[in-house]
């Protein structure tokens, strides 16, 4: 905050006006609908599903639904392991866990303001050229190649990189690396992950953390060239790279 | 006579009585088995057949034990975990290999009724054999004739993982000289046909006693017709006394009610949760009416027990705390008076799962959350947030304690002791 310290009792008094405007918000009359039904889903992962403060519960809000419906499978199934979300997903069926997905999808909320960046002026270098150009010696991709040039991600599979926090996007980075998160074969991001030294993840995670969302940002429609490499949560028709 | 003397006529009639005492083992193990015959030829399968037995391996629930997490439908290599550690479920594709290709409806026949494998080993009591040993032989053939149909599936079944001695095939065999007999079925001519039907869907392929009876130190239920209640080991949720009026008697339900809980996972007086949500996914929900209304014939005839309601449990008051954390994280779903939403947050003033006598499926819902199966007929279930993340042990307790305590409730507090066994127990 640049603001003097006289403001802070103003900062109060509005988080506690948007508490009491939130409150009856979350706790209001029962609707039949969706966002009802998800309250499982936002008790962790935020209001509407924007991420909880933590920065572990990622944003769920506005990803593609597509990626959404795959880690929803993925968790279910035991590819990717986290107890309370197989536990959770674990009676449900693909026609309900599809429509979780697109709602959640569906959802066009702000986003936080981006993390101050902590790297020095060389690492956040070396990280946006990484993420802009990938390494072609280290077989390497660029991020944009499938992430979308603005890393926004590429409807309706490929999620976007920028606005989640710097934690979540290591962790995740990190457990493609060591085998903890497995996605469809072939796994393209364990490929990569694998590829990746441990500093350059903790790199490219602060850099990404660091881009603010344009406003009003959305996944691109369709991948500009094909993908560099197949994925097997993307299906070919898709990776091809005809707009859609 | 001089002592070695005596040491050794005692260690003769030591060992003759171990003898006999194997003997007697292996008798019993072998009671009532014939030998088996050459194969007869195959004959095709008619579709009606495998339609019958599609339904029979759906009645007993076969793919919640031998499909693995995401793996492929009956294919086995799903962990079931014991006390004594862990079996595998095998394969019951007709892969050549690694499946059931080489069997006989003969050897499927003698290992739903015997527990014995095709190559004549025992089989481990976690395949629910002491249950499955009354199902008719015609439906044994059914199922077989279905089992066979599957696509073969290539997946190598995998090596039991159980502390010494329990995998031993000795174990194994005193184990059933104790707890296992072969039976068959036989219709009560006293009862309805609707109940027999029933009886022989529940305490058969169903093998609902599996979860609703208590074990004990060796595994054993009290027998299939005890539906008692009782802690599922390892996964130390309680499944509720089917019989007790205080616990998940359905006895003052309409038979319409019970049908409905079974199909669809939830009902005007209850849902179903944790391990139950499974068999409803994958078991009861597939069922014909005329097969469920039968089994709910059965249990709303079930006697009650006969012991008497304890005596009133000291209920102290509920704390300021437990009111004031159902305020912040339960009242938006489940009301100022505990009374739920009907069809989506169930009502927690006046319900047996919140007052009986075991806290432990309580303590697992505020802690993992859920949703009820998503069926046909509740293809959209509300979910429950997972609580694990944000309220402490002492918080889930007073929270609990409150719910126990409240809107006309009674029963006794929960303890954080309680909270943390269940929270270490699973993970």
């Amino acid at each position: 905050m640049t603001s003097g310290a006289g403001r802070a009792p103003f900062f109060r008094f509005a988080a506690l006006l948007l508490l009491l405007v939130a409150a009856p918000a979350m706790a209001g009359p029962f609707a039949d609908t969706m966002a009802q039904r998800m309250l499982a889903c936002t008790g962790c992962h935020g209001p509407e599903g924007r991420a909880a403060a933590d920065g572990y519960y990622p944003r769920i809000a506005g990803k593609p639904s597509g990626y959404l419906f795959n880690q929803l499978l993925n968790f279910r199934d035991g590819r990717r392991a986290y107890a309370l979300m197989t536990n959770l997903l674990a009676p449900l069926d693909d026609a309900y866990l599809r429509e979780i997905a697109a709602h959640f999808a569906g959802l066009d909320l702000p986003y936080p303001a981006p993390a101050s960046p902590t790297l020095s002026p060389t690492d956040l270098a070396a990280a946006a050229r990484l993420v802009a150009d990938g390494d072609a010696a280290r077989n390497l991709p660029a991020c944009s190649d499938c992430h979308g040039q603005a890393m926004t991600g590429t409807a309706p599979f490929v999620p976007g990189l920028v606005g989640l926090p710097r934690d979540y996007l290591n962790a995740q980075l990190g457990a493609w690396r060591n085998g903890k998160r497995v996605a469809q074969e072939p796994d393209c991001m364990a490929a990569i992950a694998s590829r990746l030294a441990p500093e350059e993840i903790g790199r490219i995670s602060a850099w990404l953390a660091s881009q603010p969302v344009p406003a009003g940002a959305k996944p691109a429609s369709g991948f500009a060239k094909p993908m560099p490499m197949a994925c097997g949560g993307v299906p070919a028709t898709s990776a091809a790279g005809t707009p859609r | 006579m001089s002592l070695p003397r005596t040491v050794g006529i005692a260690g003769l009639a030591a060992l003759g009585a171990l003898v006999a005492l194997a003997g007697v083992v292996a008798w019993l193990n072998l009671l009532g088995e014939e030998r088996l015959g050459p194969a007869p030829p195959r004959i095709p399968a008619s579709a009606e057949l495998l339609a019958r037995g599609e339904a029979l391996t759906r009645a007993g629930d076969c793919t919640g034990c031998h499909t693995a997490r995401g793996g492929r439908f009956l294919a086995g290599g799903r962990a079931i975990e014991t006390p004594f550690g862990n079996v595998f479920a095998s394969n019951l594709t007709p892969d050549a290999d690694t499946g059931l290709a080489t069997w006989s409806a003969d050897e499927f026949w003698r290992a739903l009724h015997h527990g014995r494998s095709k190559s004549g080993r025992l089989l481990y009591p976690a395949f629910p054999y002491p249950n499955y040993t009354r199902v008719s032989r015609a439906d044994a053939d059914a199922m077989f004739a279905y089992l066979q149909s599957l696509p073969p599936v290539a997946q190598a079944n995998r090596a039991h993982t159980l502390a010494f001695p329990f995998g031993t095939q000795a174990a194994l065999a005193v184990w059933r000289a104790l707890y296992f007999r072969p039976a068959v079925h036989v219709d009560d001519p006293a009862r309805s046909a609707e109940w027999n039907r029933g009886a022989y869907l529940v305490e058969g392929l169903g093998h609902c006693n599996a979860c609703h009876s208590a074990r004990n130190a060796l595994g054993a239920t009290r027998g299939t017709l005890d539906l008692q209640g009782g802690l599922i080991p390892v996964q130390n949720w309680y499944a509720p006394s089917l019989a007790s009026p205080r616990e998940a008697s359905v006895a003052g339900w309409s038979r319409h009610e019970v049908v409905q809980l079974l199909k669809t996972g939830i009902a005007p007086h209850g849902f179903v949760m944790g391990p139950m949500s499974d068999v409803v996914l994958n078991s009861t929900q597939h069922l014909s009416d005329t097969d469920l209304t039968a089994m709910a014939t059965y249990l709303q005839a079930l006697p009650p027990p006969t012991e008497g309601d304890p005596p009133p449990a000291a209920v102290p008051a509920p704390s300021a705390r437990g009111a004031a954390l159902y305020k912040d994280h339960c009242v938006a779903c489940h009301g100022e008076r505990g009374e739920g939403v009907p069809g989506a947050y169930p009502a927690l003033a006046g319900s047996r799962a919140v007052t009986m006598r075991s806290a432990a499926n309580l303590v697992h819902i505020v802690l993992e959350g859920g949703f009820p199966p998503s069926t046909a007929g509740n293809p959209r279930p509300f979910g429950m947030p997972p609580f694990a993340p944000v309220l402490q042990d002492g918080d889930v307790a007073e929270l609990l304690s409150f719910v126990r305590a409240s809107w006309g409730n009674r029963a006794a507090p929960v303890s954080a002791l309680d909270v943390a066994r269940a929270r270490t127990g699973r993970e």
